[in-house]
C-alpha cells in the first residue's frame, strides 16, 4: 500500500537573525523524507519568511510512512561559506494513516535547534493519499490505532480485548560511536533525535503487524520506553493491549429511554461516516452477538477474550459451582496465549470479576554490547523470563491474568534492574455466554445488587491459599470472602463502593551499596533488593494503617539504581473499601519493658498514632457503618498484617530466590522499636503532613470520593535535584534525604496551586532517578482539577446517592449519575429534611452556629433548587446529543467546517492567534467531551548547551527546555487540529550536567493522546447554532448529512 | 543536602501577581544578596520556617505575612519565588515586543494575562518619570540612573526597565506616520491610558522640555502628560495634515513661526489697552481678584504674548513650562487667585481678541490660546 506524501512549506516567523550585519536572515528550507530532500527558495532579508512553496511530493512505501518522521530543515543561506542550520522540525505522519484521525497537518511548528532551543516558527502543511492495496506479505501495520490512554477510549466500544503486544527493537546509539568524539554535539544530538524517531516509528509498525495478525484494530494502553544502555547500544521497547474498537454509535430514537447507566455507555454523541479502513462496524448494541459469533470461527491459534462493552455485576455473586466453572471456561481461553496481560488500568463495567493482588517480578541483569541489533534475542529473552514469571505468580493467585500490567528498567553503568509489575485478575468469560445473558445482567444492575464488591473477593481457594492471609466475609453482600487489604496496581473500579476519599500514599526508601564492578556489583543489587522490598511494603502498610484505609490502587514501586545506592520510591492511592474489614490500628511494643521512661515515650508515640489515624479519618472522611458481629456471621477478625504481594528476584544466573514478604503468624501491627532505626520508622511514619486544607491528592485517574469536577485544569511538571554532603552518609540520613526532598516537593505543588483550592492533584507521577554519585532526581508530573466543594456530596446515605460516591472513570459518567439520580431519588423525596440541610450547610460554611440555623434552610434549599435545574439542563442536553450528530459530520465534511466548529467551541480571545491546547495525564478532560482521538503523540528531544551559566544554571536550562517541549506537543496537537493531549506522560527526564565546563544536557520522551474536545456547556450552543451551518454551503462544502 | 535544580513548569503559565511586582520593582530573587552572605549565610527566621538564605524578593514576600496565611515554609517560598523570576526573565525577551507575546508559542498564557503582563511592565512609577521627563533618552541620561535610584529610592534596576521602555517606545514610534497614541497601542499593545502616558514621555523627550527646575517641581506627571496631549492635538504637524512624518512628534513649526504675529497685541498699546477694557468691562463684579487682575492685566497679557512670540528659538521651546509658571501662574499665585477666577480671566481674555478690529490673526491666537488656557489652569494649583 504504497502513499504519496505532500508537504507544502508555507511560511516562518520570529526567525532568529543570523546576519548580523543586516541584523536579517536568508532563510530557505530543505524537506526531507527517506532519502529524498526537496528544497524552497531562499527568501532574502527577512525574520518572516513567506515561501509559499508547490507542494512537494514524496511517493514512498507505506512501511517507509510508518517508520520515517518528515525532517524540516530551517538554514541561512550563505553565499561564500556553508549555510548555517537555523534548527529542524520532525512532523510524525502516523496520525494521517488511519483514516478515523487526521486528515491533514496544518500550523505553526517551532523550529527547534538541540544547542539554542526554539528558533522561531515555520507554517507548514502536509497531506498523505494512501492507495489501497492487498498484499498479503506486507510488512506494514497502517490503519492500527494507537492510544496512550490505559482504558477504552471514550468514543470507542470495544468489541474484542485481545490481549498483550510487545516489541522492541535495538541500534548502536549514535552518541557512543566512535564518530561522535569528532562529530560537533549538534550533529551527535540530531543523530539521536532522528535515530529514536526513526525505531519508535519502526516499533509501532512491528507492533501494528502483531496486531494485524491477531485481527485486531488498535492499540490501547500503548507504553513506549527508551533504555539508553550506553556503550552498549539503545533499546526502544513498547507493550500495549491489542483491542477490536468500534466507534460508538447508536440510534437516535433510543436516546431518551436510556437512564441505566450500563445503556448509557454506550450511546455516543457521535456519527461518523462509515470509514474506508474499518473492518467490521456494529451500529447498535443488539448486534454484538455477531460480534460473538465471528470470533467463535476464529482459528484457536490467536486465543481471544471477547468483551461485547456493556453489563455490569459480578460472577461474586454466582455461587461457588459456577463460579468455578466461569473460571475454567476462561481460564482455558486465557492459557492458550503466551502472556495473559492487559496494560489496560481501567475496565469496562463486568470486565474484571476479581482482583488476586499485585504481581511483581525484578531481575539484575549485566549489559553487554548487541551484536546483531536485528536479532535482539538476548534483551527479548530477558523480559520474557521476567514476564514468565510474572504468569506464574499470577497463577499462584489463582489468576489466569494480569491486568494494569508495566515494565519498566533502571541502569546504571552496566547493570540494569528490570521491573515488571501488574494486579493478578480473574476476568469476565463474556466470550462464553450468548446475547440473552446480557438482557438479565442488565436487570440485575437496575436491582443493583453486586454494588461493586464482586472484584474484593478472593479468586484464590481458601483452604489452599497461596499465603498467609486473613480473610472474611465480604462487608458488602456477606457471601464471600474477602481479604482484609488489598493491593492493586489498577485504577479504582467504577463499580466499586468506596467509603470517604483517597489519599495520596508513599513508601521511600534509599540502601547504600559499595560501589563494585560488574558481577559483584549485580550481586550487592540483587542482594539487597528483597530487603528494599520488604521495606517499601511495610511502610506503604504502615501508612495505609495510618490513614485508617484498607486498599491501594495504582501502586507503581521504582527502584533506581545508582554508583552508590538503590532507591525505591512506591506510590499509590489509598482508599477505604466498603467490601474490606476496617483495618486495625498500629500498635508500639518496646523491647526493654522495665524501664519507666522508656515505657512512658512508648505510651506517647502510641497516642500520637492513635492520634493521627482518627484524624486522618475525619479529614478523609472515613466513617463506615458499624456492623454488628451477627450479621457479618464471622467475628471481627484481629487484623493482622499479610502480604498481597508476591515476587521474586532472579540474577542473571537464573538462581531464582523466592521472597514471602508475609510477616508469617506475627501479629503485625505491632511495631517493635527494638534500635533507633526502628525509632526512626515511626517518626517518618508520623512527619507525612496531610496536604493544606482544600487539598486532595491521588496517583489515580480520579480521586474517589471527589465528582463534581470543575473545568479548570493545570497539568505541570516538577524537577528537582538534590546533593548529599558525600560525608558520612547513612542509610538514616540518606532516608531521611530522600524523605524531606518528596515532602517538600509536595509542599511546593500545594503552594504553587493554592489559587485553585478546592482541588485534587491527580495522577500524581513520581519518578527517582540516580544521575550521579551524590544527586537524586525526582521528577513529577500531575494535574491539578478544581471542584465544586459546594455541590460535594460526601455525607450521603441514601441509596441513589451512594451511587454518585461510586469513583467514576468515565466523564460520560458524570452525567449519567446526576441523572440516575433525577429519574428515581429526586421524586421520592424532593426535599429531603431539613436536618440534613443543616448538617450539609454546617460542614460547608464558616458560619457561626447562631446565624446558620437562621440562614441554612434558605440558602440550602436554593442549591438544592438550582442542582435541580441543572439536572434538568442535563437532560435536556441528553435528549438533544441527537442533532449534534450533524454537527459532527458537517465538521467531517470539510476541514473549512471543522475550523469553523473549532472557533466556535474555543472561547474567543481577543487579540490572541494561538489557540489553547489543554494537556492532562488524565484519560479526560473534566466537564467536556471528546469527540476524536487524532493520533499519538510520542516525541523525544535532546538539549545541550554549553553555556550553562549565561542560560541561568541548571535551574534556568532545564525550566525553558521543559517549557519549549510543552509548546512542541501543544503545536503538534494544534497542527493535527486537536485541541488538547490526555493520558500525557513525560517517561523520561534524563539530565545530566558539569558545571565545570559550563555544560548541560537533557533527553526529554513525551507521550499522549492528541484529542478534540468539546465543552459539555457548548454542546447545547453547538446544537441550536446547527441549522444556522446548514445554510452555509461554503462551509460544509456540499456534503450535510442529516 | 543542597537543591541543585528545583523547577515548576505548567502548562499554563503561572502568573504571581505580587511577585511579578516585586521583580519588577527589582528585587534580588537570588540567594542571599543582601540578608544571606553577609551574615555568614544564614538568617534565622521563626521557629517555623527554619534557618534559611533569603532573597530580598522572599524576604518582602515573608513581611506580607503569606506564610502565616498558607503554612508554607520559606524554602517554598524560595522556591516558588525563583520559578517565578525566571518564567519573567524568559519573558522579558518578548515583553519588549509584545505582539511577540501573543504570537510565541513556548508560554501558554491566557489574554486576561497576558495583557496585565505588559501593562505592568510597561507601567511606570510617578518619581521616576518626573525625574527623565523631558530628558534626552539617551546614553548619558542612562548614566545618571545611579543617581535617580538614590533619590528616589526606586531600585536601579527597576529604574533601567523603565528608562528602557521608554527609550523603546520612543524609537519605534520615532518616524512613524499616524497617531502616536495609536502607534503606540499598536505596538505596544497597552491601555489607552497608559499610551496617552507614553505618547506624553515621547513627546517630551523629543521636545525636550524642560521639567525639572525647582519652580516645576511642585508639578505631577499628569499635569505635563495632560498638556501634552493638549499640545499634540493643536499645536503639532499632525494637527493640521494627519498624513505628516512625525507628525505627533514635533510642533508644527509654521506655527511657531506665525506665532511671532501675536506681538501685536502688547506692543501696540492702543490694542493692549482695548483688549485690557474688554476683559475688564466683562469681568467686573465677577471676580474676587478683580482690582489684582486689573493692576496686573498688562504684565500678564505681555507674559503670555512673550512666550509665544519667543517659541521660535529651540531654547525657549525648551523652558515653556517655566516661563508659564514665571510669567503667568506665579503672579496669579502671589495674589491668591482662586481656580475659578483663573478659568474666568483666561476665558474673557482669550475671547476679548475677537472683539479687537484691529487684530488679523484670529485663528492662529486661537490654536495657541485655546491650548495655552488648557495648560495654564492644570498649571495653576500648589
Amino acid at each position: 500500500m504504497p502513499g504519496k506524501l505532500k508537504v507544502k512549506i508555507v511560511a516562518g516567523r520570529h526567525l532568529p537573525v543570523m546576519d548580523r550585519a543586516s541584523d536579517l536572515t536568508d532563510a530557505f528550507v530543505e524537506v526531507k523524507f527517506g532519502n529524498t530532500t526537496f528544497k524552497t527558495d531562499v527568501y532574502l532579508k527577512s525574520l518572516n519568511p513567506q515561501w509559499n512553496s508547490e507542494w512537494f511530493k514524496f511517493e514512498v512505501d507505506d512501511e517507509d510512512l510508518q517508520d520515517e518522521p518528515l525532517q524540516i530543515t530551517v538554514l541561512d543561506h550563505d553565499t561564500y561559506s556553508a549555510n548555517d542550520a537555523i534548527g529542524k522540525v520532525y512532523i510524525d505522519i502516523d496520525p494521517l494513516l488511519y483514516s478515523e484521525a487526521a486528515t491533514v497537518i496544518s500550523g505553526w511548528f517551532p523550529i527547534y535547534d538541540t544547542i539554542h532551543g526554539i528558533r522561531g516558527e515555520i507554517n507548514v502543511v502536509v497531506k498523505v493519499d494512501l492507495f489501497n492495496d492487498l498484499n498479503r506479505f506486507r510488512q506494514s501495520s497502517c490503519g492500527v490505532k494507537f492510544f496512550c490512554t490505559t482504558s477504552i477510549p471514550k468514543c470507542y466500544r470495544a468489541v474484542i480485548i485481545h490481549g498483550f503486544v510487545e516489541e522492541l527493537v535495538v541500534n548502536e546509539d549514535p552518541e557512543y560511536q566512535w564518530i561522535d568524539r569528532i562529530r560537533t554535539p549538534r550533529a551527535s544530538n540530531e543523530a539521536r533525535q532522528r535515530l529514536i524517531s526513526l525505531m519508535s516509528g519502526e516499533l509501532q509498525r512491528k507492533i501494528g503487524l502483531k496486531v494485524l495478525e491477531m485481527r485486531g484494530n488498535a492499540v490501547v494502553g500503548y507504553l513506549q520506553c527508551f533504555d539508553l544502555e550506553g556503550e552498549s547500544g539503545l533499546v526502544v521497547r513498547a507493550i500495549g493491549t491489542a483491542c477490536t474498537l468500534d466507534k460508538l454509535s447508536s440510534p437516535a430514537a433510543f436516546l431518551p429511554a436510556c437512564n441505566s447507566p450500563s445503556k448509557e455507555m454506550k450511546e455516543s454523541p457521535l456519527v461518523h461516516p462509515p470509514s474506508h479502513g474499518c473492518r467490521s462496524t456494529h451500529n447498535s448494541p443488539i448486534h454484538t452477538a455477531t460480534g460473538s459469533r465471528l470470533t467463535q470461527n476464529f482459528s484457536v491459534s490467536v486465543p481471544t477474550l471477547i468483551y461485547t462493552g456493556m453489563g455490569s455485576g459480578s460472577a461474586g455473586k454466582e455461587g461457588g459451582p459456577f463460579k468455578a466453572l466461569l473460571r475454567q471456561q476462561t481460564q482455558s481461553a486465557l492459557e492458550q496465549r503466551e502472556f495473559p496481560f492487559f496494560t489496560l488500568t481501567a475496565f469496562p463495567p463486568g470486565f474484571l470479576v476479581h482482583v488476586g493482588g499485585v504481581v511483581s517480578a525484578r531481575s539484575v541483569k549485566l549489559l553487554d554490547r548487541i551484536h546483531n541489533p536485528d536479532e535482539p534475542e538476548t534483551r527479548d529473552a530477558w523480559w520474557a523470563e521476567i514476564r514468565q514469571e510474572i504468569k506464574s505468580h499470577a497463577k499462584a493467585l489463582g489468576c489466569h491474568a494480569v491486568v494494569g500490567y508495566s515494565e519498566s528498567t533502571s541502569i546504571c553503568e552496566e547493570v540494569c534492574i528490570l521491573s515488571a509489575s501488574g494486579t493478578a485478575a480473574v476476568l469476565n468469560p463474556r466470550f462464553l455466554q450468548d446475547g440473552t445473558v446480557e438482557g438479565c445482567l442488565e436487570q440485575r444492575l437496575e436491582e443493583n445488587l453486586p454494588a461493586g464488591c464482586g472484584f474484593c473477593h478472593i479468586p484464590y481457594d481458601e483452604l489452599n491459599m497461596p499465603f498467609p492471609a486473613h480473610l472474611t466475609y465480604c462487608y458488602n453482600c456477606r457471601k464471600q470472602k474477602v481479604p482484609d487489604v488489598l493491593f492493586t496496581t489498577i485504577d479504582l473500579p467504577m463499580d466499586a463502593a468506596v467509603i470517604g476519599k483517597g489519599c495520596l500514599i508513599q513508601a521511600r526508601l534509599c540502601r547504600l551499596k559499595k560501589k563494585a564492578q560488574a558481577e559483584a556489583n549485580a550481586t550487592a543489587i540483587s542482594n539487597l533488593l528483597p530487603f528494599m522490598e520488604y521495606e517499601v511494603h511495610t511502610q506503604l502498610m504502615n501508612k495505609l494503617k495510618l490513614k485508617g484505609m484498607n486498599a491501594l490502587f495504582g501502586l507503581r514501586i521504582q527502584i533506581s539504581v545508582g554508583e552508590n545506592m538503590l532507591m525505591g520510591l512506591a506510590s499509590a492511592t489509598g482508599v477505604y473499601l466498603a467490601a474490606l474489614p476496617t483495618p486495625g490500628g498500629i500498635q508500639i511494643a518496646g523491647k526493654t519493658p522495665n524501664d519507666g521512661s522508656y515505657e512512658q515515650h512508648i505510651s506517647h508515640m502510641q497516642k500520637k498514632i492513635n492520634d493521627t489515624i482518627a484524624k486522618n479519618k475525619e479529614l478523609y472522611e472515613i466513617n463506615p457503618p458499624e456492623i454488628s458481629e451477627e450479621i457479618i456471621g464471622s467475628p471481627i477478625p484481629e487484623p493482622r498484617q499479610r502480604s498481597r504481594l508476591l515476587r521474586s528476584q532472579s540474577e542473571s544466573s537464573d538462581e531464582v530466590t523466592e521472597l514471602d514478604l508475609s510477616h508469617g503468624k506475627k501479629d503485625a501491627f505491632v511495631l517493635e522499636i527494638d534500635d533507633t532505626d526502628a525509632m526512626e520508622d515511626v517518626h517518618s511514619l508520623l512527619t507525612d503532613v496531610p496536604p493544606p486544607s482544600g487539598f486532595y491528592s491521588c496517583n489515580t485517574e480520579i480521586m474517589p470520593g471527589i465528582n463534581n469536577w470543575t473545568s479548570e485544569i493545570q497539568m505541570f511538571t516538577s524537577v528537582r535535584v538534590i546533593r548529599l554532603s558525600s560525608l558520612n552518609l547513612t542509610n538514616q540520613a540518606l532516608n531521611k534525604n530522600f524523605n524531606d526532598l518528596c515532602e517538600n516537593l509536595l509542599k511546593s505543588l500545594y503552594f504553587k496551586l493554592r489559587s485553585m483550592i478546592p482541588c485534587c492533584l491527580c495522577h500524581v507521577n513520581f519518578t527517582v532517578s540516580l544521575p550521579e554519585d551524590e544527586l537524586i532526581q525526582v521528577t513529577v508530573t500531575a494535574v491539578a482539577i478544581t471542584f465544586d466543594k459546594n455541590q460535594a456530596l460526601q455525607t450521603t446515605k441514601t441509596h441513589a446517592e451512594k451511587s454518585l460516591q461510586r469513583a467514576s472513570t468515565d466523564n460520560e459518567e458524570l452525567l449519567q449519575f446526576p441523572l440516575e439520580l433525577c429519574s428515581d431519588a429526586l421524586p421520592s423525596h424532593p426535599f429531603p429534611p431539613a436536618k440534613e440541610h443543616l448538617e450539609s450547610a454546617s460542614s460547608n460554611s464558616g458560619i457561626p452556629a447562631a446565624q446558620r440555623a437562621t440562614s441554612v434552610d434558605y440558602s440550602s434549599f436554593a442549591d438544592r433548587c438550582s442542582s435541580w435545574i441543572e439536572l434538568i439542563k442535563l437532560k435536556a442536553q441528553t435528549i438533544r446529543r441527537g442533532s449534534i450528530k450533524t454537527t459532527v459530520t458537517v465538521e467531517k465534511a470539510s476541514p473549512v467546517g471543522e475550523g469553523n466548529f473549532r472557533n466556535r467551541s474555543s472561547p474567543p480571545c481577543a487579540n490572541s492567534t494561538v489557540g489553547v491546547v489543554k494537556m492532562t495525564p488524565l484519560s479526560f478532560i473534566p466537564g467536556a467531551k471528546i469527540t476524536k482521538y487524532l493520533g499519538i503523540i510520542n516525541m523525544f528531544f535532546i538539549r545541550e548547551t554549553t553555556s550553562l551559566r549565561e542560560e541561568g544554571g541548571v535551574s534556568g536550562f532545564l525550566h525553558a527546555f521543559i517549557a519549549e517541549v510543552f509548546a512542541m506537543v501543544r503545536a503538534h496537537v494544534a497542527a493535527l487540529g486537536g485541541n488538547a493531549v490526555v493520558s500525557y506522560i513525560m517517561k523520561q527526564c534524563v539530565f545530566m550536567e558539569n558545571p565545570n565546563k559550563n555544560q548541560a544536557q537533557c533527553l526529554i520522551n513525551v507521550s499522549g493522546d492528541a484529542v478534540v474536545f468539546v465543552r459539555e456547556s457548548e454542546l447545547e450552543v453547538v446544537s441550536t447554532q446547527q441549522p444556522a451551518a446548514n445554510c452555509q454551503p461554503s462551509c460544509t462544502g456540499g456534503e450535510v448529512t442529516t | 543536602m543542597t537543591s541543585e535544580l528545583d523547577i515548576f513548569v505548567g502548562n499554563t503559565t503561572l502568573i504571581d501577581e505580587d511577585v511579578y511586582r516585586l521583580w519588577l520593582d527589582g528585587y534580588s530573587g537570588l540567594w542571599g544578596t543582601v540578608c544571606g552572605c553577609r551574615f555568614g549565610g544564614a538568617v534565622v527566621l521563626d521557629g517555623r520556617a527554619g534557618r534559611a538564605r533569603m532573597s530580598d524578593a522572599v524576604a518582602l514576600r515573608v513581611r506580607s505575612g503569606i506564610l502565616e496565611q498558607t503554612g508554607a515554609t520559606a524554602a517554598v517560598l524560595q522556591s516558588d519565588t525563583m520559578d517565578h523570576y525566571r518564567t519573567f526573565q524568559m519573558l522579558e525577551r518578548l515583553l519588549h515586543a509584545p505582539p511577540k507575546l501573543l504570537h510565541q508559542l513556548i508560554f501558554q498564557i491566557p489574554p486576561s494575562r497576558q495583557a496585565l503582563l505588559i501593562e505592568r511592565y510597561y507601567a511606570f512609577d510617578e518619581a521616576f518619570v518626573r525625574e527623565v521627563l523631558g530628558k534626552k533618552l539617551s546614553k548619558g541620561t542612562k548614566k545618571d540612573l545611579d543617581d535617580i535610584s538614590t533619590k528616589t529610592g526606586i531600585t536601579l534596576k527597576s529604574c533601567r526597565r523603565q528608562f528602557d521602555n521608554f527609550k523603546r517606545v520612543f524609537k519605534v514610534v520615532e518616524e512613524m506616520r499616524g497617531s502616536l497614541v495609536d502607534n503606540i497601542q499598536q505596538h505596544f499593545l497597552l491601555s489607552d491610558r497608559l499610551a496617552r502616558d507614553y505618547a506624553a514621555i515621547v513627546f517630551f523627550a523629543n521636545n525636550r522640555f524642560e521639567t525639572g527646575k525647582k519652580k516645576l517641581q511642585y508639578l505631577s506627571f499628569g499635569d505635563f502628560a495632560f498638556c501634552a496631549e493638549l499640545m499634540i492635538q493643536n499645536w503639532t504637524l499632525g494637527a493640521v495634515d494627519p498624513q505628516a512624518d512625525d507628525m505627533d512628534m514635533d510642533l508644527d513649526k509654521e506655527f511657531l513661526q506665525d506665532l511671532k504675529e501675536l506681538k501685536v497685541l502688547v506692543a501696540d498699546k492702543d490694542l493692549l489697552d482695548l483688549h485690557k477694557s474688554l476683559v475688564c468691562t466683562a469681568l467686573r463684579g465677577k471676580l474676587g481678584v478683580f482690582s489684582e487682575m486689573e493692576a496686573n492685566f498688562k504684565n500678564l497679557s505681555r507674559g503670555l504674548v512673550n512666550v509665544a512670540a519667543k517659541l521660535t528659538h529651540n531654547k525657549d521651546v525648551r523652558d515653556l513650562f517655566v516661563d508659564l509658571v514665571e510669567k503667568f501662574v506665579e503672579p496669579c499665585r502671589s495674589d491668591h487667585w482662586p481656580l475659578n477666577d483663573v478659568r474666568l480671566f483666561l476665558n474673557q481674555y482669550s475671547a476679548s481678541v475677537h472683539s479687537l478690529d484691529g487684530f488679523r490673526h484670529q485663528a492662529l491666537w486661537d490654536r495657541y490660546m485655546g491650548t495655552l488656557r488648557g495648560c495654564l489652569l492644570r498649571l495653576c494649583h500648589d
